[in-house]
């Protein structure tokens, strides 16, 4: 816990220093008048890559949890694409997203809650409508 | 150097405060995601704590999937709120300096017992609309900037490559949109 406490302590100071916890940085990208944001994400994109790479091949397990090293793999399915659409709209008209938005309260942006009351609503609310859909779902086949 | 690579004008207007500040920033960002992963071998993300924390207040059952994270994603999350901080306490307030940071004219700069705490000007409709669009949005799409763009990318994972290119172009899109809308800021 201290580890991962130190390891959002670096994640978030680094959110604030590249102004990424600033929503008119984000949106400065996007309307493609500033394109520093493309470092962020390739700068911390370079790093993960090389430990990601590198750590499975010099050690096996974890130390803290003992799971095993591995690389961050999700199967594929329409769902990127839908959910990365829907993801985009919202990030699009507000310039935030979930790491950032933490970030933001952090340098005293209360505004920003506006955001985060937003993305626990967002959500809930896909999270009732799946668990709704998963529980139909079950009952149906256990009537067959 | 990057800057040798573009005439000056080019550079200027695509980058008009410079990259230090992004790159230096990107770094940090990835060297506290790797922090979590040498200790703990999770390639951690910052939206499924928006998931994992429901599950305190509510049964249904995909909150409820993500009981066992639950604790540590909040610790997560409050290390990002404290570590932001902590960027506000010494470069926002000009405490300590640093030749790869350049300060920015966006929002207003407020003052609260000698720290300098920063606003946005983006409306509240925006980030709340949004907002709610981004919580919907990246759980069904399995990752947010951060875990797609960040430690999904740098997984060399094919998913989440198209994830952060579907969405980088749609938000490009979207933000155009309201631009040419008149909505500012």
């Amino acid at each position: 816990m201290p580890l991962i406490f130190v390891g959002g302590l670096i994640f978030g100071f680094g959110l604030g220093f590249s102004h990424m916890a600033r929503p008119e940085v984000v949106l400065n990208f996007l309307q493609f008048e500033d394109f520093g944001l493309l470092f962020v994400m390739g700068g911390a994109a370079v790093v993960t890559g090389i430990a990601f790479a590198l750590v499975p091949r010099l050690r096996d397990r974890a130390p803290l949890t003992g799971d095993t090293y591995g690389r961050r793999l999700k199967s594929f399915d329409r769902n990127i694409l839908i959910g990365g659409a829907i993801f985009g709209v919202g990030w699009g008209l507000s310039g935030i997203c979930p790491g950032a938005a933490y970030a933001s309260l952090g340098v005293g942006n209360i505004t920003i809650l506006w955001a985060l009351a937003g993305m626990f609503i967002g959500a809930y609310i896909q999270g009732y409508w799946r668990s709704q859909r998963t529980a139909s779902e079950t009952s149906t086949t256990g009537a067959d | 150097m990057v800057t040798e690579l573009f005439s000056p004008a080019l550079y200027e207007t695509l980058f008009p405060v410079g990259i230090s500040r992004y790159a230096v920033g990107g770094l940090l960002v990835g060297l506290g995601a790797v922090v979590i992963y040498l200790g703990t071998g999770i390639p951690a993300g910052a939206s499924t704590f928006l998931e994992s924390t429901l599950s305190y207040v509510s049964d249904q059952s995909r909150f409820q999937r993500y009981r066992s994270s639950r604790d540590w994603r909040i610790v997560f999350t409050l290390g990002i709120i404290a570590g932001a901080f902590v960027y506000a306490l010494t470069i926002q307030s000009g405490l300590v300096s640093s030749g790869h940071y350049e300060a920015g004219t966006t929002g207003e700069l407020y003052d609260i017992g000698g720290v300098t705490l920063w606003l946005t000007d983006v409306q509240p409709w925006r980030l709340f609309l949004g907002g709610i669009l981004v919580g919907i949005g990246t759980r069904i799409g399995k990752g947010c900037t951060s875990g797609h763009g960040v430690c999904g990318v740098g997984s060399a994972s094919k998913t989440s490559i198209v994830g952060v290119i579907t969405f980088l172009i749609v938000a490009i899109g979207t933000a155009q949109i309201v631009m040419a809308l008149g909505v500012s800021p």
